[in-house]
């Protein structure tokens, strides 16, 4: 009694997919290191980017394919479907392409209702045509009863690459700036309000939209943009990570400068969460050269989808790590999740 | 441990249960349903220190001040 | 946020580390007892601000962490009942016990589901009349009369299928067992601010006492936690061992008077395991006797979990008692990180081990 005796659990064995393996964050990033990577081994996929980067005969194709699965299925500001459409024309964005075809693939619970359905399919025409992309081709199956959360839906896309220049991970260069394209955690804020056990009245709606729009402004400007990356999963915490690691330079961020909405923060401290790692579903940062950041900031601010854009830092050093300046001035390592960010007491 | 956020109360809710007083607390925005048992004295317009659900204590403005108002005089800043 | 963002101020946090700089004249270790403490002292970078004199020791203030591994197998097995929906904090999720974590139950079908509040769990009672809803009561006093009071409640409206598998966690015990130890390391107490809310801070001042030990109450905030170690500072500094107030905006002498008197309607104090620790007599809550039949250890009668105690160099007992630094333990990082913890400390976030793997890596 009252006697310090060490007692450790065996280490849980890694030999089964968990969810944190779909999270987005350390270990997302190790099962394509150690199962995709190697077996799919080619140079386009070894760019690690939102989507595929392709030369054809009198071409530059971008392809990319995303799959959505959210609970509930409708949230404040939108339904999977306008995520379907979003999520994947925002791929082909962040590679300076313009969307042009999407496929759309349909698994649904047998149960379903047809009305929730209906409701889905029309957000996605919605969303398709206000990011001018044609949905051209499609597929449906049925599981059963017990087995899929209502619906699951994949989408993959096409479009052609606008850009000048290559945007990625590895066009990133020592002393660019990292802008964000406005106030960050609005979407998974929204879809935690109305979960069954936290509900809470928020004044949030999901900021899902197409960002094309904002890429488009901005090359049209002739901005040199160096890499994009849409804030989804994860969070900007996760995005600037993976930026990191793949260019191997080191990024430090002003805690202070990253907007959120008040009631996102709130939110936030109620739930124990912290807000960089929040979901986005029409936000993105970009990496360009000092020299473009107040055109870029003037373009973005232009566009209804990134009329909040503000930079938030810069790009230095070969550290491969993120660094954060925190509110009170200190400085901390802004690391990888180890899974989705749960709601905590402690 | 132990999360607690203040947030201003700002409705007292009708409730056929006494021992289970409720609240409509406010988070800058964010609204939360939360018992307010353990703090009978809590008054519309008061902060409240919210733990899971739990109004624990009303927040005292005057000794909330008081740090923040001796490191104002210390430093030059506001 | 009002009362939050005034305590995150840059100017006021350099003053007070530059007060507590000309106080201190040489080595303390001070041991913040709250994971929530912990969580924000790194999160905020807080001791690159500090003098190279002072330490912090990041002591068992997770409940989470510190929840048995044998009552985690309890969960686990409760929550792959069928008739059975689960409902936890979110941080309790992740910890691995025996039979895995309660997450890789609900991913191998178990109804796990996450609540906010113990009365979210009984009002998902209401709402599933046909399902047997448990609720896994875990934290300290802070936590605890909300439990308490999810119980009463369900006792007053004969809620037949709501049951709690407890696995609250008492302070004191934990800290006399901690300044108490022969192996001591501690100079000092940084009590925490929330469970004072509810209890207050009498009980600290027979502890300060008996064991010369300063103790200061402190909130979780930048400013709170540094107004806190300057306090306890300039006590060392002065030879004095008194227990101080440094979060008055919410904790009161004597704590929350209806909340003590729930949690002790409802709840007994007896011995409990603690992860890392070892059993410490009189620190867990259990339900009394008029309560029992909402206890889901007796609706649900187990098999104990075999649990076999594998010593392999984790040193969470020594870490948590400030012995030793999460960085010397040989598994940190290696065999050890918050993926796949071994130790107590390394388990939440809020342990000490997974927050300095998360915001302290830079030497790594």
């Amino acid at each position: 009694m009252n006697e310090f005796a060490l007692q450790c659990p065996a280490p849980a064995a890694p030999d089964r997919v968990q969810l944190a393996h779909g999270g987005g964050g350390r270990l997302t990033a190790q099962l394509i290191e150690r199962v995709f990577l190697p077996a799919f081994a080619n140079p386009a996929l070894r760019v690690l980017h939102d989507g595929a980067v392709l030369e054809t005969p009198g071409a530059r194709l971008a392809f990319t394919t995303d799959s959505f699965v959210v609970s509930p299925l409708e949230f404040p500001g939108g339904n999977i479907g306008h995520l379907a459409v979003c999520g994947t024309v925002n791929d082909l964005a962040m590679c300076g392409a313009r969307p042009l075809w999407l496929s759309a693939g349909f698994i649904l619970e047998e149960g379903l209702p047809f009305d929730v359905l209906e409701r889905v399919v029309a957000s996605m025409r919605d969303a398709a045509r206000e990011a001018g992309v044609a949905i051209v081709t499609g597929d449906t199956k049925v599981v059963d009863h017990g087995k899929g959360d209502g619906m699951f839906i994949n989408t993959a896309g096409i479009g052609t690459v606008v850009a000048p220049t290559a945007i990625s991970p590895r066009a990133v260069q020592e002393g660019d700036v990292v802008l964000v394209s406005g106030d960050l955690g609005c979407h998974g804020i929204a879809v935690l309000s109305v979960r069954e056990g936290l509900e809470f009245e928020a004044p949030v709606e999901s900021d899902v939209a197409p960002l094309w729009p904002a890429v488009e402004a901005l090359l049209g400007a002739g901005v040199e943009i160096h890499c994009l990356r849409d804030l989804t999963r994860g969070g900007l915490a996760t995005a600037l990570n993976e930026i990191a690691t793949a260019s191997g330079l080191g990024i430090t961020i002003e805690e202070s400068a990253v907007p959120h909405a008040p009631s996102v923060r709130a939110a936030c401290e109620l739930l124990g969460l912290d807000p960089l790692y929040l979901a986005n579903e029409g936000r993105f940062a970009a990496f360009l050269p000092e020299c473009d950041l107040e055109r870029a900031l003037a373009t973005l601010r232009a566009c209804a989808v990134s009329q909040g854009a503000v930079a938030i830092g810069r790009v230095s050093g070969a550290s491969a790590r993120v660094d954060l300046r925190t509110v009170i001035g200190s400085l901390r390592v802004l690391d990888l999740l180890s899974g989705e960010q749960l709601p905590r007491i402690c | 441990m132990c999360l607690a956020v203040p947030g201003r109360l700002v409705e007292i809710l009708p409730d056929e249960n006494p021992t289970l007083r409720r609240g409509s607390v406010d988070f800058a925005g964010i609204r939360k349903e939360i018992c307010l048992a353990f703090t009978p004295e809590a008054e519309v317009g008061q902060y409240v220190l919210v733990h899971v659900g739990f109004a624990l204590s009303v927040i005292g403005e005057d000794e909330a001040n008081r740090v923040v108002r001796l490191l104002n005089q210390a430093g030059d800043w506001e | 946020m009002k009362f939050v963002d005034e305590y995150r101020d840059a100017h006021g946090v350099a003053e007070l580390s530059g007060e507590i700089r000309a106080l201190v004249t040489r080595p303390w270790k001070l041991m913040e007892i709250c994971g929530g403490q912990t969580h924000n002292l790194l999160r905020y970078g807080i001791p690159e601000l500090l003098p190279p004199e002072i330490s912090l020791i990041h002591g068992p203030g997770c409940p989470v962490c510190v929840t048995a591994p044998e009552l985690i197998g309890k969960a686990v097995e409760i929550a792959r009942r069928p008739e059975v929906i689960f409902a936890s904090f979110g941080d309790m999720l992740r910890v691995p016990g025996p039979l895995g974590s309660l997450l890789a139950a609900k991913a191998e079908g178990a109804d796990v589901r996450i609540v906010y509040s113990p009365l979210d769990a009984v009002n998902l009672a209401h709402r599933h009349p046909r399902r047997e809803v448990v609720f896994f009561g875990v934290g300290f006093e802070t936590t605890a009369p909300a439990t308490a009071m999810a119980v009463w409640q369900a006792e007053r409206e004969g809620l037949a299928n709501f049951s709690l598998l407890a696995a609250h966690v008492l302070v004191p015990p934990a800290l006399e067992a901690i300044l108490g130890s022969p192996r001591r390391a501690v100079d000092g107490i940084l009590a925490a601010g929330h469970v004072c809310a509810v209890m207050g801070f009498g009980e600290y001042e027979g502890l300060a006492a008996r064991h010369r030990t300063p103790i200061v109450v402190t909130g979780f905030e930048p400013i709170d936690l540094l107004e806190g170690i300057r306090l306890l500072v300039a006590q060392l500094e002065q030879g004095r061992a008194e227990v101080e107030n440094s979060y008055s905006r919410a904790v009161h002498r004597d704590g929350n008077l209806e909340a003590q008197r729930m949690l002790h309607e409802v709840f007994t104090a007896g011995p409990r395991e603690w992860r890392g620790i070892g059993s410490i007599s009189d620190s867990g809550l259990h339900l009394r006797a008029r309560y029992q039949e909402f206890d889901a250890e007796r609706r649900f009668p187990l098999p104990a979990v075999a649990h076999a105690p594998t010593d392999l160099g984790c040193l969470a007992g020594e870490i948590l008692q400030g012995i030793r630094k999460p960085r010397e333990c040989p598994l940190f990082g290696q065999g050890c990180t918050p993926d796949a913890p071994i130790g107590a400390p390394m388990v939440s976030s809020e342990g000490a081990c997974a927050a300095y793997f998360r915001y302290d890596r830079r030497s790594v």
